[in-house]
């Protein structure tokens, strides 16, 4: 019997990101609010991490209330209808159930409805394994538009006593749009995985511990090895930055801006002197007044960097993402 | 390639100072990191890290609490260079 040949998708010969939409907590809280349970003070906070305050959502609005705002804006400003995407991919760690998805939920009511949808688990990484899949999608023809989230309510996982993270964290969501493009705007992923520091930053324990611990178990909560995570996240991750920049094929002089996981303020810092970057570079700092948002960071971060200059349209970021896991992704986007 | 208390002292006293502004000739093997010379963890990890590519050697993160005062940093370094 002859075996029929089967037919395969092809797909566009480049990809970019359309346009990014963003939606933070509503809530602004400063240091002072949050110094008491870690004996800290606001001058403590500030010069260890660069927050001077954070946005959190109150109970009321969810982490999928931020999502399909942050998606619509992204939707809009594409100049798409939300019924050609394709694919929704939600790169989440604050889900509040482990199923279903928060993606088919954001899919439905961004009206993506029936487009495939599912989550990303890669912490602060997914909103740059968001990237990567897209890109691919629509190379391969496996998808025409795609929306990529980054969406977290970290306040549900923060302990007002916790010194190591608990502080940094702010709750927000980042969307972008990506679809063909006549122009390479996406370049070769860098990405990867360290799971021999699978324990250097996550939650505190297990929802099976916390549900067998018969009330002497708290729930269960981030918290990092702040060191270990500290100098991976420069030293490591300045390689890894600088392989992304290689295989886009440019050099540091040639970024309009950087835009790393905004994980705190002085990792920012030293990783950027780590890469040495000209002062031509504007480096993404959203940090200081939204804390760190995990997925959301970065798109959040590139939402801000557009909206205060404008002029960055159209010019070459380095993004990188970096966390639990640990996990990382980089690559080089043309901002939208 | 062994080095000397004196000249690890020295090079760690100027990558202190690189990191913090701290003058070298108060940086002492008694001092305390943390307590003397107000050292928060991560401006030691940064010198750790630096002190690595200066002097070298591994200084695993495992180790790097246990390095409480300059001289415990200064002895690490010399028997790991050793």
């Amino acid at each position: 019997m002859t075996r029929p040949t089967l037919h395969e998708s092809t797909g566009a010969m480049h990809s970019r990101i359309y346009a990014v939409g963003a939606a933070r907590g509503d809530l602004t809280v400063t240091n002072d609010d949050i110094a008491g349970p870690i004996e800290s003070s606001d001058e403590w906070i500030r010069q260890r991490t660069g927050v001077v305050t954070r946005k959190r959502a109150s109970a009321s609005r969810t982490v999928v209330d931020m999502a399909v705002e942050a998606a619509n804006e992204a939707i809009t400003k594409a100049g798409i209808r939300p019924d050609q995407i394709d694919a929704v991919l939600v790169s989440t760690i604050s889900n509040p159930v482990a199923t279903p998805s928060l993606a088919a939920l954001v899919a439905e009511r961004v009206g993506a409805n029936p487009a495939p949808a599912y989550d990303i688990s890669a912490a602060c990484a997914g909103y740059t394994y968001g990237i990567a899949q897209a890109d691919s999608f629509i190379r391969s023809g496996l998808a025409h538009y795609v929306l990529v989230i980054g969406a977290e309510k970290l306040s549900d996982f923060a302990k007002p006593s916790d010194r190591t993270i608990s502080f940094l964290l702010g709750d927000g969501a980042g969307a972008a749009v990506v679809g063909p493009s006549d122009f390479p705007g996406i370049s070769k992923t860098v990405w990867g995985s360290d799971g021999s520091k699978w324990d250097a930053v996550g939650m505190d324990h297990s929802w099976a511990e916390y549900r067998d611990g018969h009330g002497d178990v708290e729930w269960p909560t981030l918290r990092q090895e702040g060191q270990t995570v500290f100098r991976w996240a420069v030293w490591e991750m300045a390689k890894v930055a600088k392989r992304a920049l290689d295989e886009a094929g440019i050099t540091s002089d040639q970024l309009a801006a950087f835009v790393p996981h905004q994980a705190n303020m002085r990792i920012i810092d030293e990783f950027a002197k780590q890469l040495a970057l000209p002062e031509s570079v504007m480096i993404a700092r959203d940090i200081e007044t939204t804390g760190n948002t995990s997925a959301a960071s970065i798109p959040l971060a590139t939402h801000r960097l557009l909206a205060e200059h404008p002029e960055l349209s159209g010019g070459l970021a380095l993004q990188i993402g970096f966390g639990a896991g640990l996990v990382f992704g980089a690559q080089v986007v043309v901002l939208p | 390639m062994a080095l000397s208390t004196e000249e690890v002292l020295s090079g760690l006293a100027e990558l202190v100072n690189d990191e913090t502004g701290i003058a070298t000739d108060t940086i002492a093997l008694d001092k305390s990191f943390t307590d003397d010379l107000d050292i928060d963890s991560i401006s030691m990890m940064t010198i750790v890290v630096n002190a690595e590519e200066k002097f070298d050697v591994k200084i695993p993160d495992e180790d790097v609490a246990n390095l409480k005062t300059v001289g415990d940093a200064v002895n690490y370094i010399v028997k790991a260079a050793a």
